[in-house]
């Protein structure tokens, strides 16, 4: 599958999210500033914010200082603390789901350095520290869908993608952002076996980076994030299936080409470049009509799956003129 | 001596009075019947939160779980006959109804997970799935077979249908082979499990293959060797 700009016309998608993105700075700046004067007594109420029963106190992480709510967050409840933390599919530490929880035990996310390459003016080597420090945290509560057809609501704590990478100054040239997760075998059992092409790529088209829903995922509940979900710095893209919100990254790349996501790489029939939520467009295995949310209980039906996730309001114009089923 | 081994050793000698018959009878099947229902009460314990409990995804575990033991027990179904061979004796063979019929219960109890749980009883999505997936139809086909296996398993069945039922019960072949394919169908991405099933299920087959090639029977004991 080859990206064609034929089927987007950049200047429409610029022009309309440009729009689209200064309407949002509105909103959000006037909630910002009410935030401000509410100050503390806010931020509190986040990070205390209920995590679910049979939590165990040993798997919580760290608060975070100075989290603010968005004004994007969903008003769906919250999946459990317990829930979003030990049942994760990231095959650096293992195929089960419980097994990131058991396995990430030698897994080292502090100093962490987080390289950012290609088209760009300012480029090289930074630490994480200093990549996050000039921006507000924000609680960002998201639905999350799964490519294989369950979901969750996530309490997202995380900074705004497209402020982070304004600040490399991305050239004209700049298309595609490529997203890189370490390897390194002796801290990630699973990469010990050859079951996906190592280390883990996936990329964002840039109007999709730069989209105001998209974010730098740093923690969960008000927390650090913890190491299974993704620590210490995530994709967060609300609209897409889970695998495309890669996790642990330390690469940023900023490339004229699509970049190659493994994914697709390694199963191009069933996983594509843009993962978008589609409850049109079944994956080849299973129908994306219906999904499972979790934690419901044994007899909770599936409920409908919404276009982009329910985002499509917000990011259906980033498509406009893509034939979805081709460019899935 | 104490009370306990007092007991042990009059069970021993009580044990060795038994004939091969009643040792099966009283001994071995209630433990292949213990044995083969742990499966179910790991299950049961686990949704009491006893042991273990369900992770998030309760519905997902369950279908695993049932799945992996009906697919478990007919290849050890399957390994009566060869069992037989290799040892020269014939008690294997008391086993395998009751075997088999575990076999079915607990693939009848994945497909249950999934229409119930799983798509709620919606025939229009399980009809969709039937259609569509091939992994489905598939494991549906397999299904099907074990089930018209297990209502013929009655020996007043077996007597009833006469040279059919054997032939009917050849369908076990083809119903492990598309069970086997079902899964390897199923799986994302680590084929090792199905790839394990499927070379246990390849050599099994290949012993019956091997038997008949080597050792063409006589035409009246053809039924009776598998």
């Amino acid at each position: 599958m080859k990206y064609s700009s034929s089927h987007i016309k950049p200047s429409e998608i610029t022009s309309e999210s440009v729009y689209w993105n200064r309407r949002r700075f509105v909103q959000a700046a006037i909630a910002s500033g009410t935030l401000l004067t509410a100050g503390a007594a806010c931020s509190r109420k986040v990070a205390t914010a209920d995590v679910g029963k049979d939590v165990d106190p040993n798997s919580m992480t760290p608060d975070l200082p100075n989290v603010v709510p968005s004004p994007y967050s969903t008003d769906a409840e919250p999946n459990s603390w317990r829930d979003i933390t030990t049942y994760n599919n990231f095959y650096e530490f293992g195929l089960g789901k419980a097994d990131p929880h058991k396995n990430v035990g030698d897994f080292h996310t502090d100093p962490w350095t987080v390289e950012v390459s290609g088209e760009a003016d300012v480029t090289g080597k930074f630490a994480l520290e200093d990549i996050l420090k000039p921006h507000t945290y924000e609680e960002r509560i998201y639905r999350l869908r799964c490519v294989e057809a369950w979901s969750m609501v996530v309490p997202w704590v995380g900074i705004q993608m497209s402020e982070v990478l304004k600040r490399f100054k991305p050239t004209s040239r700049a298309q595609f952002v490529e997203f890189r997760t370490l390897f390194d075998p002796e801290q990630m059992p699973g990469q010990r076996r050859a079951v996906l092409d190592w280390p883990y790529v996936e990329g964002l088209t840039i109007a999709e980076a730069m989209h105001p829903l998209t974010l730098f995922g740093v923690g969960l509940y008000g927390k650090e994030m913890p190491k299974q979900n993704g620590a210490p710095l995530r994709l967060v893209v609300p609209w897409k299936y889970g695998f495309k919100s890669i996790k642990s990254i330390v690469s940023i790349r900023f490339t004229e080409t699509m970049p190659r996501n493994t994914w697709a790489v390694s199963a191009p029939r069933e996983y594509g470049f843009y993962a978008n939520v589609n409850p049109e467009v079944d994956h080849p295995r299973w129908s994306q009509a219906r999904e499972r949310p979790i934690g419901k209980g044994l007899f909770a039906e599936k409920i409908p799956t919404q276009m982009f996730n329910g985002y499509a309001e917000e990011v259906a114009s980033l498509y406009d003129g893509l034939d979805l089923r081709k460019h899935f | 001596m104490s009370q306990n081994d007092k007991v042990s050793k009059t069970i021993m000698v009580f044990l060795k009075q038994l004939g091969i018959n009643e040792r099966i009878r009283y001994v071995g099947k209630p433990l292949v019947f213990l044995l083969a229902s742990v499966p179910l009460v790991w299950i049961v314990l686990k949704a009491f939160n006893l042991g273990s409990s369900f992770g998030a995804n309760p519905i997902e575990e369950m279908l695993d779980h049932f799945g992996n033991w009906g697919l478990r027990l007919l290849l050890i179904t399957l390994c009566v006959t060869p069992l037989r061979h290799l040892i020269g004796k014939p008690w294997p063979l008391r086993f395998r109804r009751m075997l088999g019929l575990f076999a079915f219960f607990y693939v009848a109890l994945h497909f249950t997970v999934y229409a119930w749980l799983d798509q709620g009883w919606s025939l229009i999505a399980i009809g969709e799935d039937i259609v569509k997936r091939p992994y489905i139809t598939l494991g549906l086909l397999s299904v099907v077979i074990l089930l018209a296996l297990a209502l013929t398993s009655p020996h007043a069945a077996r007597r009833r249908l006469g040279k059919t039922w054997q032939k009917l019960h050849y369908l076990v072949y083809p119903a492990a082979i598309l069970a086997v394919w079902h899964y390897w169908w199923q799986v994302k991405k680590d084929i090792t499990e199905p790839l394990i099933y499927a070379a246990i299920l390849t050599a099994l087959l290949a012993f019956r293959a091997v038997k008949k090639w080597r050792k063409p029977p006589r035409r009246k004991r053809q039924t009776a060797t598998v």
